[in-house]
């Protein structure tokens, strides 16, 4: 699986990371390279194969429904690039 | 008889399926300690896990669990005992992580139903797909400057059950009637609050239109309706809007629309571009939710009494249907209903609270949650009935009085000297007295003129400052009338 | 002797003694930071000050009797783990001036049993690299030298790099770092120390700048095999807030190190053997298991069939955990904000992350949105899972037949920094020793065990059953005391 530079692109916009030209050039060279190698998995038989989801914890541990947290605004403000009072500033969205 | 809207070619059917994202009621929020309030001080209520710091982890908060399993049984729907979280991806301002933990690919609850009842008396059943249990975002205002938008995290993380219906809704009525009956089930259960203008409670609406006989054409889904009455009209605003598209030889894109509640109509939502990939994949902070068939059993039977049992309960006791579903509407009236009626009759308790009791609420302008005459009392006053120390109109009158002074009505009817008269000595000296006073039209009456019986009863009454006994006083005149 | 000169346990031993004191032995490595960072660039942040003032409440409270397990030894954090109040950056510029407002559980614990804190160490970005060359903050160079190329500047390997270069060249007893893909046991390796990498869930990621959530792991690197166990033993335990960690006591890890391996069966997979392999690294292998002989084990040839696919595997499950866990650097609520004239939130995003990242970060997260996204979910990310699965069930069934499997750490020794720098896959080859512990959450430890032609350190590995770390650390010990690892770098405290 070859990607095409719409591809890297696309790709780079749902990452919201933005590209130079010569970048996406460089970036699509690197992945083709890095996706080429991995392509060998494609032959692996892993029918009737669970996925492994992860290696540690059973099952999922449940805690109980006590407010233990918050009220801590200056806290969780200290730091923003763009305080707005108690608020976080971000350009304006239209929505 | 299928809900059809006229357009220029002919009858069109609408085939709507609800989304509905409904706040669930906990202290704390789904995966922090962080408290879940409305309308606290901006980003007060928010741990470094709800807004997305480095190396921060989600810990599950079990009763947001257990309240999605008691949504579940209230819709008698399949309890999964295994369900997973999945992450879905995308950017926004007020998601902090730049993902949403919801359940994508196993949600905790299965299909379900819910039974709604159209005015025309029929009912009909909407399938409910599923239940899961995600994060809510945090909030964005874009009023408060001129260039900036401010983001407050409080409700980010809030835990939500985002409850999706099968496309089973045919009409504007039928997904007002949907909706209120989940508000309804949800409240009742004590698991959302359903306070749509607080937006605990929001409706994504997806609505589509076709001939009869067609299967589905293209929907497109207008997000974050926030009362009853707007989902029906954004569902009539909406179809009439892709009707006009198919009739002018257009087609139906799918997008993402808005209700303009001020004009009526959906619009194209500005912001969205390329549709969202959101690359689900299963979180791998969190192990799989694994529960217990006999937890669920346990939730099952400490469940809340649900409306249609209830109600059926309720003309089972003799209530007409008509006040069985005014009582219970809201579990506050009901439960305010079943305290005057315990040990009482149920009947004169039902006339009371929807007659007396609601026209005061209206009046006053307060609510069942708070009432003007608190239920103990109005059962108090439905005793003094019972046992005639008062009558009808007295009754009526110690009521009023309750609803002003906030007094028991023993008290009222101590202060006020109130206690009907049955002591039939007194009475028939007052109707002697009566008697005495009008002797001309006691002749009148004895020669004939029936009518003028009230005419004496009246008086007697008006000399009793209206607290005789009525029968007591019926009978005395009936008797010293000869 | 000098105070760098100590193991932590030594130190340990003569602060005990009252043989010196916490501030002396801070002060020690303090000096020693001072003259030689800025040549090895292993630490990114020096805190002094609160270091001396912890040192000589440290001795106030060994005084008054109060001395903890980890009492005044000064060690020092690799910059990925979140410490309250102390700039934290994961060597990356779009945390820069992010000061964390909490600490993270692993760091918590090491200062509830007394250790003093020296700094924060450098390391390849977000943990992504094998060479900590991709650190925005400069690489950190290897403190061994080349025999016959005493001028050219080595990798300490990645990522925590930081952490194996501050260890072996004496300028802390010992260091926390993580493991995702080898980031403990390869540079361990590189710079002639010790490292583990525990079970999966051993230690609580709360407060551990994410990458790879169901891959990372933080670990201890140390001199010596014991150091590991002991650091490890303060390092370890549930924690409540960590969802994925495990309940499990937390046993005396150092009492494991001089167990012995009699009668022990010690797995040989005979897919580690790779062409292209230095024979030293071979050589050295085969030593290792004639040791373990020599001290009453057995060694197993085991099968590990799907060895081949790690790499690769790791390769796809990582990214894509990164690529979401690195969402939330963004420029809104913390760290680098880069905005033109007239961007919308959308420009913000995207400048930021193109200011804030670098290259080898930049390419995982694009992987890694890649292989999530529609329609390559399945070939991608769902198959390398199952074959992850796979992974998992080869190391089963061979802990059904041994109790350890004994490989090598890395396949070369330490390489130049201009070395490999070609295309990315030649740089991820470095783990491919290491990947399949991560992936199959199992633990795994590097001891040094020899030197190459060149005078390099060339390390073994040793991989357990899960929450076995004790078997792993008396193989480990007895592969210790068997080497008799007495080499030093060339750049160390006390020496230059």
């Amino acid at each position: 699986m070859s990607l095409d530079t719409a591809t890297v692109r696309r790709i780079a916009a749902l990452a919201r990371i933005r590209l130079e030209a010569a970048e996406v050039e460089r970036m699509q060279t690197e992945l083709n390279d890095i996706l080429g190698w991995i392509e060998q998995l494609q032959a692996v038989d892993t029918a009737g194969v669970e996925p492994m989801a992860g290696a540690g914890a059973v099952a999922l541990r449940m805690r109980e429904d006590v407010v233990t947290d918050g009220g801590i605004a200056p806290r969780v403000l200290a730091n923003a690039p763009d305080r707005e009072g108690e608020y976080f500033g971000v350009p304006k969205v239209v929505e | 008889m299928t809900y059809t809207i006229e357009g220029r070619t002919g009858p069109w059917e609408i085939v709507v399926g609800l989304e509905v994202h409904a706040q669930v009621t906990s202290h704390a929020k789904l995966f922090s300690g962080a408290a879940t309030a409305f309308g606290a001080e901006p980003n007060s209520q928010v741990s470094f896990v709800d807004a997305g710091f480095p190396g921060m982890l989600p810990v599950i908060n079990h009763e947001c669990v257990a309240q999605a399993v008691r949504t579940g049984l209230g819709l008698n729907a399949k309890v999964n005992l295994w369900s997973r979280f999945d992450r879905k991806n995308y950017f926004y301002a007020d998601l902090p992580q730049g993902y949403q933990i919801s359940q994508f690919a196993h949600p905790i609850i299965g299909e379900g139903v819910v039974e709604i009842t159209l005015a025309d008396g029929s009912a009909k059943t909407i399938g409910v797909t599923r239940l899961h249990l995600e994060q809510d975002a945090g909030k964005s205002l874009h009023d408060q400057h001129p260039q900036k938008s401010f983001i407050d995290l409080n409700r980010s993380g809030v835990a939500l059950m985002e409850i999706v219906s099968e496309p089973d809704i045919r009409s504007p009525e039928e997904a007002g009637a949907y909706l209120t009956k989940l508000r309804q089930i949800l409240r009742y259960l004590g698991t959302c609050d359903g306070n749509m203008d607080e937006g605990s409670m929001r409706a994504d609406v997806n609505v589509s239109v076709r001939r009869a006989g067609e299967g589905y054409r293209t929907r497109c889904e207008v997000k974050n309706v926030n009362s009853i009455r707007f989902v029906m009209q954004s569902v009539e605003a909406e179809a009439r809007r892709q009707i006009e598209v198919f009739e002018t030889g257009g087609t139906v894109e799918q997008e993402t629309r808005l209700f303009d509640t001020a004009r009526g109509i959906t619009r194209s939502m500005r912001s969205k571009e390329d549709a969202h990939d959101y690359r689900y994949f299963p979180d791998p902070d969190l192990p799989p939710l694994v529960i217990e068939q006999s937890w669920v059993d346990q939730l099952k039977a400490a469940l809340p009494e649900l409306p249609d049992v209830r109600r059926a309960r309720y003309v089972a006791m003799g209530l007409s249907p008509y006040d069985a579903h005014v009582l219970t509407l809201e579990r506050e009236t009901a439960v305010y209903f079943e305290e005057v009626a315990a040990g009482r009759d149920a009947k004169i308790a039902a006339n009371w609270v929807t007659g007396d009791l609601f026209a005061a609420i209206n009046r006053t302008k307060t609510s069942i949650a708070e009432p003007p005459v608190p239920a103990a009392h109005l059962g108090a006053l439905l005793d003094l009935l019972a046992d005639k120390t008062l009558s009808g109109t007295l009754a009526k009158q110690v009521f009023e009085a309750m609803v002003e002074e906030g007094k028991s009505p023993g008290a009222i009817v101590e202060a006020r000297g109130l206690r009907q008269v049955t002591d039939s000595g007194a009475i028939e000296r007052i109707v002697a007295g009566v008697l005495d006073a009008n002797a001309d039209k006691v002749a009148e009456y004895r020669s004939g003129k029936d009518k003028l019986f009230g005419f004496f009863v009246g008086q007697t009454m008006k000399a009793m400052q209206g607290k005789g006994n009525p029968t007591l006083v019926n009978d005395a005149v009936k008797k010293l009338l000869g | 002797m000098h105070p760098t000169d100590f193991t932590l346990a030594g130190a340990a031993e003569a602060l005990h003694e009252g043989l010196i004191s916490s501030v002396e032995l801070t002060q020690a490595h303090l000096d020693a930071i001072a003259a030689l960072n800025p040549r090895l660039n292993a630490f990114l942040a020096v805190t002094a000050e609160a270091a001396l003032r912890e040192a000589a409440a440290s001795d106030a409270r060994r005084k008054r009797g109060e001395a903890r397990p980890l009492e005044g030894l000064p060690i020092a954090n690799k910059d990925l783990f979140c410490t309250e109040g102390v700039a934290t950056t994961a060597a990356s510029r779009i945390l820069a001036g992010f000061i964390p407002p909490y600490e993270s559980t692993v760091t918590a614990q090491l200062r509830r049993d007394g250790a003093v804190f020296l700094g924060k160490l450098n390391c390849d970005e977000f943990a992504m690299g094998s060479s900590n060359t991709t650190s925005a903050f400069g690489p950190v160079e290897n403190p061994w030298r080349r025999g016959n190329d005493p001028d050219a500047r080595l990798v300490p390997g990645g990522s925590s790099g930081g952490s194996a270069a501050a260890v072996a060249a004496r300028l802390a007893l010992a260091a926390t770092a993580t493991d995702t893909g080898g980031s403990i046991r390869q540079p361990a390796a590189f710079c002639g120390i010790a490292g583990i990498k525990p079970t999966y869930g051993r230690c609580s990621r709360f407060g551990i700048v994410a990458f790879a959530s169901s891959l990372d792991q933080a670990g201890p690197v140390a001199r010596t095999v014991e150091d590991c166990a002991v650091l490890l033993r303060s390092m370890a335990g549930f924690d409540p807030k960590d969802s994925t960690s495990a309940d499990v006591p937390v046993p005396d890890f150092a009492r494991a190190c001089g167990r012995g391996v009699k009668g022990l069966r010690i797995g040989v997979p005979r897919e580690y053997r790779l062409d292209g392999t230095p024979p030293e690294i071979a050589a050295l292998w085969e030593q290792g298991l004639q040791w373990l002989r020599a001290e009453g084990a057995e060694t197993v040839e085991i099968s590990l069939p799907h060895t081949k696919y790690a790499l690769p595997t790791y390769y796809i499950v990582a990214p894509a955990e990164a690529s979401s866990n690195l969402a939330r650097y963004d420029g809104v609520r913390f760290g680098l904000r880069e905005t033109a004239a007239g961007s919308d939130l959308r420009d913000l995003y995207e400048r930021t992350r193109a200011a804030g990242f670098g290259a080898e970060v930049k390419r995982r997260i694009l992987i890694g949105t890649y292989v999530l996204s529609a329609g390559y979910y399945d070939a991608y990310y769902l198959q390398a899972q199952k074959i992850r699965a796979l992974i998992k069930r080869d190391f089963d069934e061979a802990f059904g037949r041994v109790d350890a499997i004994v490989t090598p750490a890395t396949p070369s020794a330490a390489f130049g920094m201009d070395e490999k720098q070609d295309d990315p896959v030649t740089m991820y080859l470095n783990d491919v020793f290491t990947v399949t512990a991560n992936l199959a959450g199992l633990p795994g430890l590097a001891v040094p065990a020899g030197l190459d032609h060149q005078g390099l350190p060339l390390g073994l590995q040793v991989i357990g059953r899960a929450f076995d770390e004790e078997t792993v650390f008396a193989v480990g010990g007895a592969i210790e005391r068997a080497a008799n690892f007495r080499a030093l770098p060339a750049i160390r405290a006390g020496v230059g």
